[in-house]
Formats: C-alpha cells, sequence, structure tokens
C-alpha cells in the first residue's frame, strides 16, 4: 500500500516520498540472520512511531544446507501511519540476500513492488541449488519489479576490512549492511541497533565494531548511491497512536509475563512444567529465568510428566502450569482428564502449530479447538481460552489463572505459533490497576462434623474447597476412581456418578456467568453478516471488515476469547444476524461448535496452508456472502 | 541426615484412615500396610506433612488406607506427581508407591528420571511379579517361559531387576524388604526415610491369587535363613540356618561365590563385608538369584547427594538475592521501551 501523498525533503536534500504504510520483507539462509534484522528494524519503527505488526517466518531446521530453499528465512513487517492490523497482504519491499530466498519469495511480492538481491550470493552453485534453471538477474523473472542488485557481499568484506575478522565473521556483518541501507530508506535510527550490538557482543567488541561499520556502510550507500531507477527514501509519519509507555512484546513474553502476575494477583506460587516442543519452548525459557518471582519451572522428562507435575503441584498449593503445543497436549490428555475429575487448578498453554502429529512445527495454524473442548476420554469438561494477538496474552494468562483457582479446574490457553513468535508494540499497562484475587485455602477451622468435605461445594460457584498438604485436620485422598460427591471417598455407585458428572458439566457451564458478555467488534450488534474469529485471525479479520465497512457493506465483526463455555450471550447475537461466517486457520472446528450449540446457519472459510489469513481474502468471502444482495447498504 | 524421633502420641494404627482395605485376602500388600503404618510411628511423624502417592494397580490402592494426604493417580505417572509435589514444597514428607507393572512398564521412564534426578521422597516398587488387578498376566519382572492369560505358551522377553534398574538410573539409596518379615522391613523403610534423595525399596509382595507362592524360596519361615542374605553396613556376608555360609569374591574374577565356612579353611575374613557406598557391589549383590545364591536384603546403596528439589529452591533463592524483589511494574518495563507522546 504505497502510496505516494507529500514531498518532504531530508536535511541533505534528498527528496523522500511519503508513503502511509509499507510491507518489507527480509528473506535470506536461516544462517543470515533474518529474524534478528527483522526485530531490529521492528524497534527501530516502533520508536519512529509508526504502528506495526510482524510475521516471522522460519524453517524447522535449525541450519538446513546452506543456499536451499527449505532453509529459507523470512521476517515480514508491516508498519505504517495508520492502524496496523496484519503484518501486511503482499511486501512492496523484498529483501533476498541469496537466490533461494528471491525463489521462494518473490511471487509474494506485490506487483511492481521493489526487490533488493545480494548478487554476491548469485553464483552458478547457489543458483542450482535455489532450483533455478536460469539466472533470474539474467531473464525476466524481474519484470515488473523495481530492483536494486547490489554486491552486499562483497561491500560488507569492504566496510568491515579494518576490524581483521576472518572472512566467516566478516560475511555475518552482511545482515547489518542491509538493515543499513533499509535504515536509510525509511529514514529509521541507528543508534538503538548499534547500542544493542554493543550489548550483545560486549565480549568481542571488534565484531560488535564491524558490525557498526557494516551498518553505517549499508545506510551511507542508500545517501551517496544512485539507486536504481532514480529510486529514493522514503518517509513514513507517525501513527495516531494512544499515549503512553511502550514495548515491543511476542506472544511467548506476554503469556509468560500474564501468567507470573496472574499468579500473584491470585497470590500462589507458580510451577511451569514443561517439555521442549517447537514453538512453545519460550514459554519455558522466559519463565525459567524469572525465578524471583517465585516461579518454578521444570523441564520434564516427557509431556506426560509435565502434566502430572503441574497437577502435582496444585495439589500442593501452587499453581501448576503446562506448556506445549498440539501434538504434546494429545500425550496430556489422560492427566488432564484426572485434574477434571480431582477438580484441582491447572493451565495447559497450547501453542498451536500445522497438524496433524509432526506436521509442520514452525508453521502457524489453529487447528487444536475441537481437542481443546472435546479431545478427552468421557466427559471432561474444562474451560478453554483463546488469545486474540501477541500482546492479548498477558490479560488471557491472567484470566486463565482467575479461572483455575476460582472454579478448581483446568483451564486450555489456546495460543498459536505465529501469535508465540509474532511481536507488537504493547501499551504497558499499570499492573496495581489489577484486581487481585488471593485464593484462601482450606484451613482448620473448616472441619465439620464428619471431617474434613473435600467434595463440599461452593453454592454459587460449585467449587470445591482446596485444601493442601502440611493442613493439619485436613488430610483426605483423592485419586481418579469417581469420589463420592461430599467425603471424595472412591464410590462406584450409579447414582454418584450421574451427580458428579452433572456437578462437573453445571460447574464450567455456570463460569458463562462469569465472563465478559460477548461484544462486537466492529458494526452493528445485528445485521446482514457478522465475521465470527477466535485467536490470531483478528487482525485480518478487524482489516478486513473494516475496509468493507468503509466501502458500504453491512458486516460486523465478532471475535471470541472464551471458547468454552461460550459466552451467555452469543446465541442471540449471532441469531441477529442473517449469516454468520467463520475464517479458521483449520478444516472448520469452531463453526461447528457454533452449529451445534446455537443451530445458526454458520459457514466457514478455511485456510491450512502455514500461514495466516490475507485481508484480501477475507474481503472476498464477505463480498461472496452479500453479493447479491441489492440495495445501498449491501 | 536422621530426623531426631520426636516423642510422638501416635500410633502405627493413627496412620490407618476409616476406609475399608480392599485387598484380597491374605495379599501381602496387607503385611506392607501395617509395615509402613508403623514406620511412621516410629519415626515420630505427623499425618498432615505426609503424603502418600501411587499410579494404578493393586499397590496404589494404599494411599485411601493411610490417614495421611493422599493422592491416587494415574497409571505408571506418580513418579511425576510426587515431583510436581516436592517442586511446589519441598518440606513435605512423600511416599510413592507403587508395582513391577505400574513402575517399571508404563511408567519406567519417570521412575529412571525421578531416580536420576534425586527427588526427595521414597519409592516402594511392590513386587509381586505379576499384573494383579487386571487378572494376572505378566509382567516386565516375571521370568522367561511366564504362562499367563497373554502368554498361554509362556512368556518371551527377558525380565528386568527392580534394583538393578535403580542402581543403573543412578539411584542414590537402593534397598530391598520382604512383606512378611515384619520385623526387618520397617528398619529399611526408616532409613529410605533417613536418606536425602530418592530412596528405592523394591518390597517382595506375594500375590496369593495369581502367583502365590512365587518367592518362597526364601520370603518364608523356613526357607529365609538359607534363602536370603541380610545386608548390614560393614558387616561380613553371612547366611543361613546355622549362619555357616558366606558370600566372597571369586578369586580372579569380578563376580561373588558362596562359600562354606570351615571348610577348605576359609573364615569370616574371607567373606566380603557390605559397603553400601559402593555401587558396583551392590550391582553385584542385586543381582544375586536363588537358588545358586541367596536374595540380598536391607540396603544395598546409600550415596550422600544434594536432592534435586532442594537444589531448585537454592536457584529460587539466589535469584531473588541477586535479582531483588519481584516487581512486576519493572518486569514490564525493562528493555527497550518508548514513550508516545500525548
Amino acid at each position: 500500500m504505497v502510496t505516494s501523498t507529500a514531498v518532504q525533503l531530508e536535511p541533505t536534500g534528498t527528496p523522500r516520498e511519503e508513503v502511509e504504510s509499507v510491507v518489507v520483507r527480509f528473506a535470506g539462509d536461516s544462517g543470515d540472520g533474518m529474524q534478528l534484522t527483522g526485530n531490529q528494524f521492528t524497534l527501530a519503527t516502533a520508536l519512529a512511531g509508526n504502528d506495526l505488526a510482524t510475521f516471522p517466518d522460519f524453517p524447522a531446521e535449525i541450519r538446513a544446507p546452506i543456499g536451499t530453499t527449505f532453509g529459507v528465512s523470512a521476517f515480514q513487517i508491516n508498519f505504517g501511519a495508520r492502524k496496523i492490523a496484519t503484518a501486511g497482504d503482499a511486501p512492496d519491499v523484498l529483501v533476498a540476500m541469496n537466490p533461494a530466498a528471491l525463489k521462494v519469495n518473490l511471487a509474494d511480492v506485490k506487483s511492481g513492488g521493489t526487490v533488493i538481491i545480494d548478487t554476491g550470493t548469485f553464483s552458478a552453485r547457489n543458483l542450482k541449488k535455489a532450483g533455478f534453471e536460469s539466472d533470474p538477474l539474467e531473464d525476466d523473472s524481474l519484470d515488473g519489479y523495481q530492483v536494486l542488485t547490489i554486491d552486499i557481499s562483497k561491500l560488507t568484506m569492504e566496510a568491515v576490512k579494518a576490524h581483521e575478522l576472518s572472512n566467516k565473521e566478516a560475511l555475518r556483518s552482511k545482515n547489518m549492511w542491509t538493515l543499513g541501507l533499509i535504515y536509510w530508506l525509511y529514514d529509521r535510527d541507528r543508534e538503538t541497533t548499534a547500542n544493542w550490538l554493543r550489548g550483545k557482543f560486549a565480549k568481542r567488541p571488534d565484531i560488535a565494531d564491524a558490525n557498526i561499520a557494516a551498518l553505517n556502510a549499508g545506510h551511507i550507500y542508500g545517501e551517496a548511491a544512485e539507486l536504481a531507477g532514480g529510486m529514493r527514501g522514503f518517509s513514513v509519519r507517525q501513527a495516531e497512536i494512544t499515549p503512553g509507555l511502550y514495548r515491543a512484546i511476542t506472544g511467548a513474553e506476554a503469556l509468560a509475563w500474564g501468567l507470573a502476575a496472574g499468579a500473584k494477583l491470585a497470590d500462589l506460587r507458580m510451577v511451569l512444567a514443561s517439555y521442549p516442543i517447537t514453538p512453545a519452548s519460550n514459554l519455558l525459557h522466559i519463565l525459567a529465568a524469572m525465578k524471583q518471582f517465585d516461579v518454578v519451572t521444570f523441564q520434564a522428562e516427557d509431556e506426560i510428566a509435565a502434566v502430572c507435575a503441574a497437577i502435582g503441584s496444585s495439589f500442593a498449593g501452587s499453581l501448576g502450569v503446562t506448556s506445549s503445543s498440539g501434538p504434546g497436549i494429545a500425550l496430556k490428555g489422560e492427566a488432564i482428564g484426572l485434574a477434571v475429575g480431582v477438580e484441582l487448578p491447572l493451565i495447559i498453554v497450547n501453542s498451536q502449530r500445522a497438524g496433524p502429529s509432526t506436521g509442520l512445527p514452525t508453521k502457524t495454524e489453529q487447528s487444536d479447538l475441537y481437542q481443546s473442548v472435546y479431545g478427552r476420554n468421557a466427559d471432561a469438561p474444562l474451560v478453554v481460552l483463546a488469545a486474540s494477538s501477541s500482546a492479548n496474552c498477558f490479560d488471557m494468562g491472567i484470566e486463565a489463572v482467575r479461572l483455575a483457582t476460582k472454579y478448581m479446574t483446568p483451564v486450555m490457553l489456546l495460543s498459536d505459533g505465529y501469535m508465540a513468535n509474532a511481536s507488537e508494540p504493547w501499551l504497558i499497562p499499570d499492573f496495581d490497576s489489577y484486581e487481585p484475587f488471593p485464593v484462601q485455602f482450606a484451613g482448620s477451622d473448616q472441619l465439620g462434623e464428619q471431617g474434613y468435605m473435600p467434595y463440599a461445594r461452593d453454592e454459587k460457584t460449585l467449587s470445591r474447597p482446596w485444601a493442601t498438604p502440611g493442613t493439619p485436620g485436613l488430610e483426605h485422598r483423592i485419586g481418579g476412581i469417581e469420589r463420592e460427591d461430599g467425603t471424595g471417598n472412591i464410590s462406584y455407585e450409579a447414582d454418584n456418578h450421574q451427580r458428579m458428572t452433572d456437578l462437573r458439566a453445571a460447574k464450567i457451564n455456570g463460569i458463562a456467568d462469569d465472563i465478559p458478555r460477548q461484544g462486537v467488534e466492529q458494526g452493528e450488534e445485528s445485521g446482514k453478516l457478522a465475521v465470527v474469529g477466535w485467536g490470531s485471525t483478528h487482525g485480518p479479520i478487524s482489516r478486513a471488515v473494516g475496509n468493507m465497512r468503509d466501502v458500504g457493506y453491512d458486516v460486523s465483526h465478532i471475535h471470541l476469547h472464551h471458547i468454552w463455555p461460550l459466552p451467555k450471550n452469543l446465541g442471540d447475537l449471532l441469531a441477529g444476524f442473517d449469516q454468520v461466517l467463520v475464517p479458521e486457520m483449520n478444516n472448520g472446528q469452531l463453526v461447528t461448535v457454533l452449529r451445534a450449540e446455537y443451530l445458526v446457519p454458520a459457514e466457514p472459510l478455511n485456510k491450512v496452508n502455514g500461514q495466516p489469513f490475507k485481508i484480501t481474502e477475507i474481503e472476498n468471502a464477505i463480498q461472496r456472502c452479500l453479493d447479491g444482495q441489492s440495495g445501498d447498504a449491501k | 541426615m536422621n530426623a531426631p524421633a520426636k516423642p510422638t502420641a501416635l500410633k502405627a494404627k493413627d496412620f490407618a484412615s476409616d476406609q475399608e482395605v480392599r485387598w484380597c485376602p491374605g495379599c501381602g500388600d496387607y503385611a506392607i500396610l501395617k509395615g509402613v503404618q508403623k514406620a511412621l510411628a516410629d519415626i515420630g511423624t505427623t499425618p498432615e506433612n505426609v503424603v502418600f502417592v501411587s499410579g494404578i494397580g493393586c499397590s496404589s490402592r494404599f494411599p485411601y488406607y493411610m490417614s495421611t494426604y493422599g493422592f491416587h493417580t494415574i497409571h505408571g505417572r506418580a513418579p511425576a506427581f510426587a515431583t510436581g509435589i516436592k517442586l511446589a514444597n519441598p518440606e513435605l514428607d512423600v511416599w510413592l508407591v507403587t508395582g513391577d507393572g505400574d513402575g517399571l512398564s508404563i511408567g519406567g521412564n519417570h521412575m529412571l528420571h525421578a531416580l536420576r534426578r534425586n527427588v526427595n521422597m521414597q519409592i516402594m516398587l511392590f513386587n509381586n511379579e505379576i499384573y494383579g488387578l487386571t487378572k494376572g498376566q505378566y509382567s516386565p519382572t516375571s521370568p522367561l517361559g511366564s504362562r499367563s492369560p497373554s502368554t498361554p505358551m509362556g512368556s518371551l522377553d527377558r525380565p528386568l531387576s527392580p534394583v538393578l534398574f535403580a542402581l543403573g538410573a543412578n539411584a542414590t539409596f537402593v534397598a530391598r524388604a520382604v512383606d512378611t518379615q515384619q520385623k526387618h522391613m520397617p528398619g529399611v523403610l526408616q532409613r529410605a526415610h533417613a536418606h536425602n534423595g530418592a530412596s528405592f525399596v523394591e518390597i517382595y509382595t506375594n500375590c496369593i491369587v495369581y502367583n502365590d507362592g512365587v518367592f518362597a524360596s526364601f520370603a518364608e519361615k523356613n526357607t529365609a535363613a538359607d534363602g536370603e542374605l541380610l545386608l548390614e553396613h560393614g558387616e561380613p556376608m553371612i547366611f543361613g540356618k546355622d549362619s555357616d555360609k558366606g558370600i566372597r569374591m571369586t578369586p580372579g574374577a569380578i563376580a561373588l561365590e558362596v562359600v562354606q565356612l570351615g571348610v577348605d579353611g576359609i573364615t569370616e575374613d574371607d567373606l566380603l563385608r557390605h559397603d553400601e557406598t559402593n555401587r558396583v557391589l551392590a550391582g553385584l549383590l542385586g543381582a544375586m538369584r536363588n537358588p545358586d545364591f541367596p536374595v540380598a536384603v536391607g540396603v544395598l546403596y546409600c550415596e550422600d547427594a544434594e536432592a534435586y528439589d532442594a537444589a531448585v529452591y537454592k536457584q529460587v533463592e539466589a535469584a531473588r538475592s541477586s535479582n531483588g524483589a519481584a516487581d512486576m511494574n519493572a518486569l514490564l518495563r525493562g528493555g527497550a521501551t518508548w514513550t508516545v507522546g500525548g
């Protein structure tokens, strides 16, 4: 969406073209440092006052063979002077650090877009590895694009010569050279990145200096060189953003902090037990470094041990949390059923990825909704929540703790690979503004005539008391065999099983009274079409609905954060629309739940290619739904 | 690390719950229940600080029969639940009850890791060499050729030895007891309790319905003297009705042999003295089987090492003292931030 609106002059006198918003994609080999480059550009862009959204997209292989298409790592950022909802449909600018990066990404670039190429990597060998039959720099592959061919490798070597690094070390600075050029192109400040380099390479100041030299050299190249096609720099005005203190945050960070914040509000120690799995491991890494917050982390021997240790921690009076991705959650199923039965708090974080089985570990999907709501043996209801953006993970983490402790229940908290890795600006909240919800453990004073009753229930919440080992007089035994209502003793009695099954269901259903009424994000509370989403599709749905409303379509956006139980008013709300469209990065899961729960004629819009929705894909679907309906209000 | 026995009025029966015990009449588990209750009374602990954790199987009903806290979990995973309990509150006195199927088949992986981590708890593995609760299938400790409903022509997979498994998992305390030996068992359990770390106790348990008499060659009154070797740290390895047999290293080999005292000039000085800090010796003793050898019972191995849960909290304390008080607002504002003006 590069639209020229004005011309302003740089101090040097070079005219800069003003644009509303830009999508840039950095692509290179997985060893080229594209994710670092993208993160630095993100920070510089945030500091420049633009709104932004990012999409890191990298291979599952840590270091795939150099130069191959399956080793290509990319980082896309959309930034602008207006509200940015997604990482952008199509790049305006592609930076291709090698032939494979060009091969994989060129087709996505907007027609007429800019392609910046490091020609230093375009050897016959690399072209062959990337699967080019002929050199795209020589044939017509790049027709229709504005192409900047620069021997970045050679220029980087020259720029860092004075620092006397090995060839290999010197070449590794070429991502910083490229970043310097892009900083010039969009008028970004280099100082934050220079400071970051000084910190990162504190023990190797020569490498820090070389990288800074490369960064500066790339910038100078932009200032001085006559770029192809008379290309000049751009400026992007500051966006209108709510005033306050901001930071960039990924979903993994926001979730870790949200869970720790929730534990603090509940006045509980938190024990995170987890087993490494992509893309969920970051949560373990972040919380492992937060021990001073009374967070204990445990890298278990497997997924099953992780969930079991978390449940054990809850039994002993801590907040047990386990974290994984779809295949790992499948392994935890039996233990989650036990937590449902014994009614202990437990938080299960699922950073969803494409499946089934190993599927595409680094690619995003939201196909574990069925697994979350229904995926256990027997009738085993629990709470399911879904965060809608990286920053939203903080509040959803707190909400998960609130519900788990208040209702003595497992809570499944859904994130996804996209959200976990993507960063966005976050207006930092004041933690003191959050209402604490301290847990009241059962005390010896609750000893009735019949002794302690672990399955006595609170009349309102139907929640059972939480007595922790170490409390005199409240010694009790719980377990997986059906528990007698009240005493918790083993009971094989038929009527008791019916009653306990009903109570477990009623307790979870009753939570619908304790969650926010479902609102409408954009548009009217009734009308022709409701687009209903959940999870990380929030960005593209919100932009698509906004765009379509701007041109007169009668469409509203409803986004669910509480998946189970569903908000109380959702059925009535959906009934107020002629049509319901449910875009999901799966083969149609929420849509089935909505149809089953409310008998509404909801229609699916599905995408499972490992990439987030494009805005246009949702716009087109909205148009298809409303086409043929005459009148001014489409 | 022996906790001083504080004066307590609690007797063995005070550790019994009000629930009716539902094992088969004559099951070895009754004897163990009695032995454990006696051990807890002897230790002088209080029920509120004790947690019994179990998996699935006959032995795993154990927590329901204790007046302490208890958690009957899922098949094979008790070590993971117990680890979580210790991570939440390392002060709790955790006892794990499992069997040869629960602890070494479906839960073998968790057993391995609880032992190598050295989580401070007592692990009692009731070994009856059979699956009882599912009606008599062979288990990972059943001898080769065991006929069972699932192996009508005899089992084909070789068994493992629980104590050798534990030693291989780098366990810091490995012991053996026998269900019927009520005088011996509480002492072994007290030693296990006193040990700081994961204490593994294999308890031979007679399944009267599906595997009756499987340990008869050493577990009965008239066979124990000749069939088993009672280990005592620092004492010569003597056994037999007349205390006339002993164990020595085979000259010129890394192997044990049974010798007759007084024959071929063999005296007590020729016998091995038990050294429970010697892992290699523990392995040799653990491998002894009837009829060629007596079965070794008592503490096979005991090593001082830091318990995992204690080490975890050392790190928590270190993080607290080096990072100062936890401040959520400071955390949220750490790193790169920027201000958008009003």
